[in-house]
């Protein structure tokens, strides 16, 4: 027992265990802020009364909604840094960063936008025609009077897409940040292999302690902004 | 127009209209409607629609379920398209879409069975998006001018709720003050009293009554006999998305010249 701590002692001073969970909130949150602003754009064009508009907004949905997250973010990592090599920062390792935050955003986003929809649907119809009858046209209706009732129908699926994006986020190993936790565990794994469970349970508990917290927010947020009718 | 009925002949701008229960004087036509068809699929709703209300006329849609009265008066600020024929308001016809079709919109005020309050704003930011939003107005000229629009109709001491907190009379006198706050040339009402208990029915009949008497234009679909007698010019008889007949209230109720419209009567009155 006194072994099995002194290699666990060892390992978390030789690695950066909490850094790496550090990397994989950053990625979260860049992305979760990214992916919020592209999916409410593509929900406002999914109910928008210009046909071109809903098309793109439900092509885009059907598109990203369905190609697995690691052929995005090898996509994004081979196509935007290999062939155009597009550089976002003078270290690799944050040009790498922000390729991943971008996959995670796009990727995502076609959530955010399917959640936000759902949101619109709590909203009666009615409250829509009172915009209209008012002369609202359709942005300042949207933005005034659907959006703000529809993403407090939406906090509860907002809430999943964060947890999945959250978890989904050690994908980006894939677009080639080795800082994250996914990799880090990988590396910890093969320098001590006797202590593999120890190892992958310190991370899936770390996964949970994030995630659980989340749920209770947004499941509480849900119940608290829901609008009274 | 088709003049072929002797109740659509109207009198001369400056003339008084004969129903016994007005004495408003009547002005230009401010609604129009010529020729106005819609289909629902296969089933059509508005069959060669003519109509023409007047400034400062109140004018009752009365008619079984299904007739099209509710569809007529959402085609009149383009709440449904319609499929041809034109409706026009102060001259102006219809448009298909986007800011101008806004603009018209402000124009006319609307009120909703189901009141449609926007449920996160309160009452008194429900009379204020409007003014603030499409006129433009600051908010403390659309706070002051609100306040005065919920007193008239008895709701001021609500400003500060949320639609959720407010019975349903209530409500719904705040949905009447919300499109007043837009100065609408023409009020129209889709069965504002009918999802009401009917202790809270005549707090918004007063409402529109006091409305009417100011000399607002109105198109009112209601089954409300006492509205009708009180305070219209005019009642259209619809049926099957057809005006079957129209005449003044107290000619139409007491000797209707339709069969359709004696039928419908004889099934309202024994209620
Ligand atoms: N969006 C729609 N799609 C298909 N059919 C519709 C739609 N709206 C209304 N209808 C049909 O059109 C007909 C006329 O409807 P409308 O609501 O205008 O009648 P109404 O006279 O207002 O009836 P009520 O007194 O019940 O309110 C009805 O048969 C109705 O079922
Ligand atoms: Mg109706």
């Amino acid at each position: 027992m006194d072994d099995f701590l002194a290699g666990f002692a060892e390992l978390f001073a030789r690695f950066d265990v909490l850094g790496a969970f550090w990397v994989n909130i950053q990625l979260t949150f860049w992305a979760a802020l990214l992916s919020l602003v592209l999916g409410t754009v593509l929900a406002l064009m999914r109910i928008s009364p210009i046909a071109s508009l809903r098309w793109a907004g439900t092509a885009y949905v059907t598109i990203f909604r369905n190609t697995p997250l690691t052929i995005i973010l090898t996509f994004t990592y081979l196509v935007l840094f290999s062939q155009l090599a597009l550089s976002l920062s003078d270290t690799l390792d944050t040009t790498f960063f922000w390729f991943a935050v971008i996959g995670l955003a796009v990727y995502h986003a076609a959530f955010v936008c399917e959640a936000i929809r759902s949101g619109v649907n709590t909203v009666p119809v009615g409250q829509a025609e009172a915009a209209r009858a008012i002369g609202l046209s359709f942005l300042p209706a949207a933005a005034l009077v659907i959006f703000p009732q529809a993403f407090r129908g939406a906090v509860a699926p907002l809430g999943n897409t964060l947890i999945a994006l959250l978890k989904n986020s050690t994908v980006a190993a894939a677009a080639s940040v080795s800082t994250e936790t996914s990799s880090l565990m990988r590396t910890m794994i093969e320098f001590r292999p006797d202590l593999m469970v120890a190892i992958f349970l310190t991370f899936a508990l770390g996964y949970v302690i994030l995630v659980i917290p989340i749920g209770l927010v947004t499941t509480s947020l849900s119940r608290r902004l829901a609008v009274k009718r | 127009m088709d003049q072929s009925t002797p109740t659509t002949g109207q009198p001369a701008a400056d003339e008084t209209v004969d129903a016994p229960t007005s004495d408003r004087v009547l002005g230009a036509p401010l609604v129009e409607l010529k020729n106005v068809n819609k289909h629902f699929g296969a089933l059509h709703v508005l069959q060669d629609i003519d109509l023409t209300v007047r400034k400062g006329e109140v004018l009752v849609v009365i008619g079984p379920s299904g007739s099209g009265k509710s569809t007529l008066c959402r085609a009149i600020n383009r709440l449904e398209t319609i499929d041809d024929g034109t409706i026009s308001v102060d001259g102006k016809t219809l448009p298909e879409e986007g800011k101008a079709l806004a603009q018209l919109r402000a124009e006319v005020g609307m009120v909703f069975q189901s009141f449609n309050l926007f449920a996160h704003k309160t009452v008194l930011d429900n009379v204020t998006l409007g003014p603030r939003k499409v006129r433009g107005l600051s908010k403390k000229a659309a706070e002051a001018e609100a306040m005065t629009l919920l007193d008239r109709v008895g709701v001021a001491n609500q400003a500060g709720k949320m639609p959720a907190q407010l019975s349903g009379g209530q409500q719904q006198r705040v949905a009447i003050a919300r499109a007043l706050a837009m100065h609408p040339k023409v009020m129209l009402f889709d069965e504002p009293t009918s999802a009401l208990d009917p202790e809270m029915i005549n707090e918004v009949l007063d409402a529109m009554v006091a409305l009417a008497q100011e000399g607002m234009t109105m198109i009112v679909v209601t089954h409300e006999m006492g509205f009708a007698r009180k305070a219209a010019n005019r009642v259209v008889f619809m049926a099957d998305g057809q005006i079957v007949e129209e005449a003044p209230p107290e000619e139409f109720f007491t000797a209707p010249k339709s069969e359709r419209a004696r039928d419908f009567l004889s099934k309202i009155l024994t209620h």
